[in-house]
């Protein structure tokens, strides 16, 4: 989404990610687990995982990447470079360099469905991924602000002509894929049960890959590219070689890049040399 | 040319190298040598990828990559078959080269953005298969027991380089400058000009007829052939070197180090990569801040001086946002 509207690989996606993961670790601590329901404070968590990345992708999108939208590419890479340097050391310092435990709120609960064995923390993330993607595709597709978001994607200047307030766009732009990202993260989290401030980068790469994967700009593209890259990761990993598995993401990128650059479902804008 | 310019010139670079090869003798600690010795292997970097990135307008993510051909290149013909570092260089120098050519073959296709994820990845790709590959890189642990280069001396026989950083800062500061002086003297030629023009218009220079895409994997190939030599020179002085040296994050500091010289300058680049290479060094009060001031650093100057040091008028008007 970012991408495709300003045209900028956000190197610190990466690092809202984890971030996100972060904040839902610090708001569970805060408030002490104090006999809630899982439920209501995985609820919770999240949602203050959600608004608080939202507001640091405002902050990012503001501080650094607006003073130089009109800038040269290099210098925009430049600075989301920096960007993502000073994101993963600031949460390093506030969280310590170690792996931090994430407390797994999902109970344990499995099922043998048809021999393979599911447990609720599958059927969580799941129905999370799911219903954030649907809300996503109905968000972009069939909102005011959506089409707003397609139209700043296509052609930013005649959209600012026309009285679209594009800044605007952008920041929220910005807000909304943060928040996607904070959700990424905290089912991240529930799902290895521990984060490292240096997990963000690579996940980064690798949810570039899979918009990269489906055809950028292209926000369906991307969740099937993201599904497509995670099932030929897991079953590259499964029947290849564990050790390779993050070169397989690279691979898919600099092959899809090489050969078929518009994506799996085509780009939606038009590349630009 | 003007002589009388070219005589001052030649004076003043005369007495720079007198007074940087005197260094050792003259100032010997060894702690702001090695810094310097540091800080010198980045600037024989920074002037290999200013040739990609400077003058061919290559945004290139994977330069580490080089490096780490360099430096393994040297290290397995060692302690396999036992070259001393003086038959090692150019061979590693060449790998690398050879490297740069292949890698920048399949990258001939993508442009701007693209072409950046792409050689990142094949950074990426090349560090990986150099941890994976334990049977003959040594894995994790790398390589281990690398020689260090020896020299015959007269009056004093062989003398063997040791880990002190003296002998190796001579010898940086030679092939630096060798090397930067090559650099001048491609930039000014017609291959220089060439690579200019690709950088400036890609499409308007093909069709002026540049050979682009031999120029492109020129660019590449030289400049991964000077990052060999400088992984081949880590390789000695360090004598073992593990895949996690040549990281992404070299890649992007290396880039910064061009970037902040001013993209296209020879002496931007050592400039450059003179001073963010020692500065986590200077910068060592600071331990647990340095990647955040260094993220901060980068994202300032992008904002207050984007033509870098050396930039030049000419790329101000281009470099700063319309």
């Amino acid at each position: 989404m970012v991408y495709g509207v300003i045209r900028l690989i956000n190197f610190a996606h990466g690092e809202v990610f984890i971030a996100g993961a972060y904040a839902a670790l610090s708001s569970i601590l805060l408030t002490g687990g104090s006999g809630w329901p899982w439920w209501i404070a995985l609820a919770a968590a999240t949602t203050g995982a959600l608004a608080t990345c939202a507001v640091l992708g405002l902050a990012i999108d503001r501080v650094a990447y607006r003073p130089i939208r009109r800038a040269p590419r290099l210098n925009a890479f430049i600075t989301a470079i920096g960007m993502s340097f000073f994101l993963q050391n600031a949460l390093m310092l506030l969280y310590g360099a170690t792996d931090r435990q994430f407390p797994s709120l999902i109970p344990h609960a499995r099922w043998e469905v048809g021999g393979v064995s599911l447990t609720l923390m599958q059927l969580v993330i799941w129905a999370a991924s799911g219903a954030m993607m649907v809300a996503l595709h109905a968000l972009v597709m069939r909102t005011k602000l959506g089409t707003a978001m397609r139209a700043t994607a296509q052609d930013l200047i005649a959209c600012a002509l026309l009285g679209i307030p594009v800044n605007r766009i952008i920041a929220v732009t910005f807000a909304i894929g943060s928040a996607c990202a904070a959700l990424g993260g905290v089912l991240f989290g529930l799902n290895y049960g521990t984060i490292n401030f240096h997990d963000g980068y690579l996940m980064g790469m690798k949810a570039f890959t899979a918009a990269v994967l489906g055809g950028i700009g292209n926000v369906q593209g991307a969740m099937v590219g993201g599904l497509v890259l995670g099932l030929l990761e897991a079953l590259g990993a499964g029947y290849l070689s564990a050790q390779w598995k993050n070169v397989f993401a690279f691979v898919i990128l600099v092959a899809m890049l090489l050969f078929k650059p518009t994506g799996l479902l085509g780009e939606r804008v038009a590349e630009r040399a | 040319m003007d002589t009388a310019a070219f005589n001052r010139r030649t004076i003043r670079w005369s007495f720079g190298a007198a007074a940087a090869l005197a260094l050792p003798l003259v100032h010997p600690n060894p702690y702001h040598l090695d810094v310097l010795t540091t800080a010198l292997l980045y600037a024989l970097l920074a002037l290999g990828l200013n040739l990609i990135v400077g003058l061919t307008g290559l945004l290139h993510l994977g330069y580490a990559a080089f490096f780490a051909i360099g430096a393994y290149t040297y290290g397995l013909l060692n302690l396999h078959w036992g070259w001393p570092f003086w038959a090692g260089w150019l061979p590693a120098a060449a790998a690398a080269g050879l490297g740069g050519v292949c890698l920048g073959i399949p990258a001939l296709r993508v442009r701007g953005d693209y072409l950046a994820i792409v050689t990142l990845g094949f950074g990426e790709i090349v560090r990986i298969a150099f941890t994976n590959l334990d049977r003959w890189t040594g894995g994790p642990n790398g390589l281990l027991g690398i020689a260090h280069p020896r020299l015959w001396l007269p009056g004093r026989g062989i003398v063997d380089f040791g880990v002190s950083s003296a002998p190796y800062y001579l010898l940086l500061c030679v092939t630096t400058s060798v090397v930067a002086g090559l650099c001048v003297r491609v930039s000014r030629s017609r291959i220089g000009r060439a690579w200019m023009a690709i950088r400036e218009d890609e499409l308007a220079a093909g069709c002026a007829g540049i050979p682009v895409l031999r120029l492109k994997l020129l660019a590449q190939g030289l400049g991964g052939a000077i990052a060999g030599l400088a992984g081949a020179v880590f390789a000695a002085k360090q004598g073992t070197i593990t895949p996690d040296s040549f990281d992404f994050i070299l890649s992007v500091m290396v880039l910064a180090m061009v970037v902040l010289g001013g993209l296209g300058s020879i002496r931007g680049a050592v400039a450059g990569a003179l001073l963010l290479g020692s500065l986590p060094e200077i910068l060592r009060g600071f331990e647990q801040y340095r990647m955040l001031l260094f993220g901060v650093s980068m994202i300032v100057i992008m904002r207050l001086r984007p033509e870098g040091l050396f930039g030049g008028a000419r790329r101000r008007s281009a470099a700063r946002a319309s």
